[in-house]
């Protein structure tokens, strides 16, 4: 047996070694991370010309994407076949992973030796802006040209996937990936359920809220919601926000806003807590899940559901016929609707890929208008509408799903997901929606929380400016 | 170095030699591959501010004077301190009690309930985690229960309750761990000899009596084994929390190891989730230490 009182003093004596000997680490640089500087190396600089896959001789392309469920997965693959088979000399690697799982992995990957060609991008500050400042991401600004991507999609769509030349800046700057899907957060409603009560499904915002007591008395539950899984929240308030200042929260969430200590933030978390102390939603909403929720709503238990159109195929199918969908009505019939939405995850070309123009033709390939007739027909929302969009049924909730895309996009109605705000906004959103959901906050103790993680950021945002000028 | 010399001269049986070195070897090599070098990557890491991505910065010990002063770090160790009571304390004493029980009673169909009870420790978490976020549901089947027996004032959303969500899901690691405790105790009390219980009925013992004299001491080799086990699961809980609530509602029942993935994957503060996973390990050593030191009576 050692005696103890040596072990120390041979740990003591060992100490000045070991701090030694990790700022030598430290001064050889064995720091991990880059520093950005393989930035834009793939980017196809100075070509102007539509790059021709066929000519790029035997390519395998490695695509990581999340599309794991039922019709974006089918859509996908059908496309991957489609583009294999126009270029027989590109085959074509697909990994795909769930949201979850693609995000603790991707990091990894791309950062690796070896990086995928083509991935898939989640917006907003912690993944795609930080893989831009790392420079793992090549700037599509070229491709946006020579595909006519710059006019394909509106604005407000391509900012979400832009990221500032310095690397600090969401929505503004260089484009660094397009998307193939549209989402919104519309009202589902059950037919049965709102004619049993003699309700109209809703053409304003006023109709909208009449409606949620009539239900009530009517002994219906107005809205399903599940909030245990914490994020189901952030949309619900998204639309009752989006409501009251729908433009002004799109300049917020793109850092060129006012924040959130404003009326408009604090009278729509005054009537999320109204709606649940008159028991519009749920009792113990913070402890039924998101899934748990939207069962319980085919399953007839509850007229309305607040939710997005990723749900479609889901609820379409115990429901079918029942199932209504409309974008939150506006104020007035004839205006447009404000609500949390976008699109798809971002598809992305790594910067150290080897062949970045067969990536580029990818990319264009599966957001052309052949697919989107592709994805309407697999059920799955396209954030550009083409021909095959007409041919559904305007009655059907996937009828409604593409009128209500069109008009938001038209009205440019479409407000960014709040979460977008600052790296910490998720956590920050949603622990504020539960405590306000379950009595413990009021509306201005609301307000402050969501302004004190957004007034921090924005000033380091301004002085990571001002120190890069 | 000649005193090191001479005691591997000697080479009397059961003496250290330095051929044993070579013995332990291959298990070293592997356990030095896996465990301490990702281990000696960990406390690197945790003296950095790194998102994953970009140049790391020289953070010192920054992550880790957080852990005492944001209070988003500290509630989760509190937290694992509280779920400590439902992991560790009380399958310990319900297994004792249930042993004590059993050894003077002879139960029909033993066989079967030590069975039953042990089969959640067969299950994986993350099977357990589903089952109670079903059972635990605001109409699930404990407040289907409470209702049927006229209990309807006590019902609630048991996950979405700020003051009872952890309690629930501590009684969720109650469930599981207990069944391991009172195999583990059922398994060491066949080993105290008879005589010593009838020696004690002989002196006039009653059942608390006999439980404290014989039972106990006799258990305690097996109750250090216990209480080193779930006090680890209790402490590296991570799925259940991620199935049931991930932390919610607020941040009420944040865990360290949940910490860790949220901030390594999630937030990229990959420096600040080493810090948290090179606490949580020091913590799990010291604690599984000092249960070797008091409970078992191992001296070093």
């Amino acid at each position: 047996m050692v005696p103890r009182t040596g072990t120390r003093r041979v740990r003591r004596s060992m100490l000045p070694v070991t701090l030694v000997a990790s700022l030598t680490l430290l001064a050889t640089g064995c720091v991990p991370g880059t520093d950005g500087s393989q930035a834009g190396g793939a980017a196809g600089a100075g070509s102007t010309a539509v790059p021709d896959p066929a000519r790029a001789g035997n390519v395998t392309l490695t695509v990581w994407d999340q599309e794991t469920r039922g019709g974006t997965n089918g859509e996908i693959e059908q496309l991957n076949k489609e583009f294999e088979k126009k270029y027989p000399n590109v085959r074509i690697k697909r990994v795909s992973r769930s949201f979850s799982d693609l995000k603790t992995t991707l990091k990894l990957a791309i950062s690796g030796n070896n990086p995928p060609d083509v991935v898939q991008a989640n917006q907003g500050y912690p993944d795609m802006v930080s893989f831009v400042q790392a420079g793992l991401l090549a700037p599509l600004d070229t491709y946006a040209g020579i595909y006519d991507w710059n006019t394909r999609y509106p604005t407000t769509l391509l900012n979400l996937n832009r990221v500032s030349t310095d690397g600090h800046h969401f929505g503004t700057g260089r484009l660094y990936g397009i998307s193939q899907t549209g989402e919104f957060v519309g009202i589902y409603y059950n037919k049965d359920v709102l004619a049993k009560a003699g309700v109209q499904p809703p053409k304003t915002w006023a109709d909208f809220t009449t409606s949620l007591g009539t239900l009530k008395q009517r002994g219906e539950l107005p809205i399903q919601f599940g909030n245990l899984d914490k994020y189901p929240a952030i949309h619900t308030f998204g639309v009752l926000q989006d409501q009251l200042g729908g433009a002004q929260a799109r300049d917020t969430v793109l850092g060129r806003g006012q924040g959130f200590d404003n009326a408009y933030t604090k009278d729509a978390a005054a009537t999320l807590s109204d709606w649940v102390k008159k028991g519009y939603l749920p009792k113990g909403a913070n402890g039924l899940g998101y899934d748990d929720a939207a069962k319980k709503f085919t399953g007839g238990d509850g007229a309305y559901l607040i939710t997005g159109t990723w749900l479609q195929a889901d609820l379409k199918k115990p429901m079918g016929g029942k199932l209504g969908l409309i974008p939150p009505p506006p104020a007035k019939t004839d205006a447009t609707p404000m609500t949390t939405g976008g699109q798809g995850l971002a598809w992305s070309i790594t910067s150290r890929s080897h062949h970045p123009e067969v990536a580029a033709a990818y990319l264009d390939f599966i957001t052309n208008p052949h697919a989107s007739d592709v994805m309407t027909e697999h059920g799955v929302l396209p954030a550009l509408l083409d021909r095959a969009a007409a041919k559904i049924d305007p009655e059907s909730s996937e009828g409604q799903m593409i009128a209500g895309w069109r008009r938001l996009t038209a009205g440019d109605g479409l407000v960014p997901y709040l979460d977008y705000a600052t790296p910490s906004f998720y956590d920050t959103t949603s622990k504020a929606l539960q405590d306000l959901i379950a009595g413990n906050s009021d509306p201005e103790e609301f307000a402050a929380s969501l302004q004190k993680d957004y007034g921090g950021f924005m000033k380091k945002q301004r002085d990571n400016s001002a120190g890069s000028k | 170095m000649t005193a090191l010399r001479d005691r591997y001269r000697r080479r009397a049986p059961g003496e250290p030699r330095a051929i044993g070195y070579l013995y332990v070897l291959p298990a070293l090599a592997l356990y030095g591959v896996f465990l301490l070098y990702p281990f000696g990557q960990s406390v690197w890491l945790s003296l950095l501010h790194w998102d994953g991505l970009t140049r790391a910065t020289w953070a010192g010990f920054g992550n880790y004077a957080d852990l005492f002063t944001d209070p988003s770090l500290r509630a989760p160790f509190v937290h694992a301190l509280v779920l400590l009571l439902f992991y560790a304390a009380l399958p310990v004493a319900i297994g004792l009690l249930l042993a004590a029980v059993m050894s003077r009673i002879r139960v029909k169909g033993m066989t079967f309930f030590r069975t039953v009870l042990f089969l959640p420790q067969v299950l994986a978490m993350v099977v357990v985690g589903v089952a109670w976020r079903s059972i635990l549901a605001p109409d699930g089947l404990l407040n289907d229960t409470l209702k049927a027996v006229g209990l309807g004032s006590l019902t609630r959303a048991w996950l979405g309750d700020y003051d009872w969500a952890l309690p629930a899901v501590g009684a969720v690691g109650t469930w599981v761990e207990t069944g391991l405790c009172m195999v583990l105790f059922l398994a060491g009390t066949q080993r105290i000899p008879r005589e010593l219980y009838e020696a004690a009925r002989i002196d006039g013992a009653g059942a608390i009596r006999e439980f404290f004299s014989v039972t106990l001491p006799g258990l305690r080799a097996e109750t250090a084994v216990a209480l080193t086990l779930t006090i680890v699961a209790g402490l590296r809980n991570f799925d259940l929390i991620y199935i049931t609530t991930s932390g919610g509602p607020g941040n009420s029942t944040s865990v360290p190891a949940y910490e860790v993935y949220h901030r390594a994957f999630e937030t990229n503060q990959v420096g600040s989730a080493a810090a948290v996973g090179v606490a949580l390990t020091v913590l799990i050593f010291a604690l599984t230490v000092t249960v070797s030191r008091l409970v078992e009576g191992r001296r070093s």
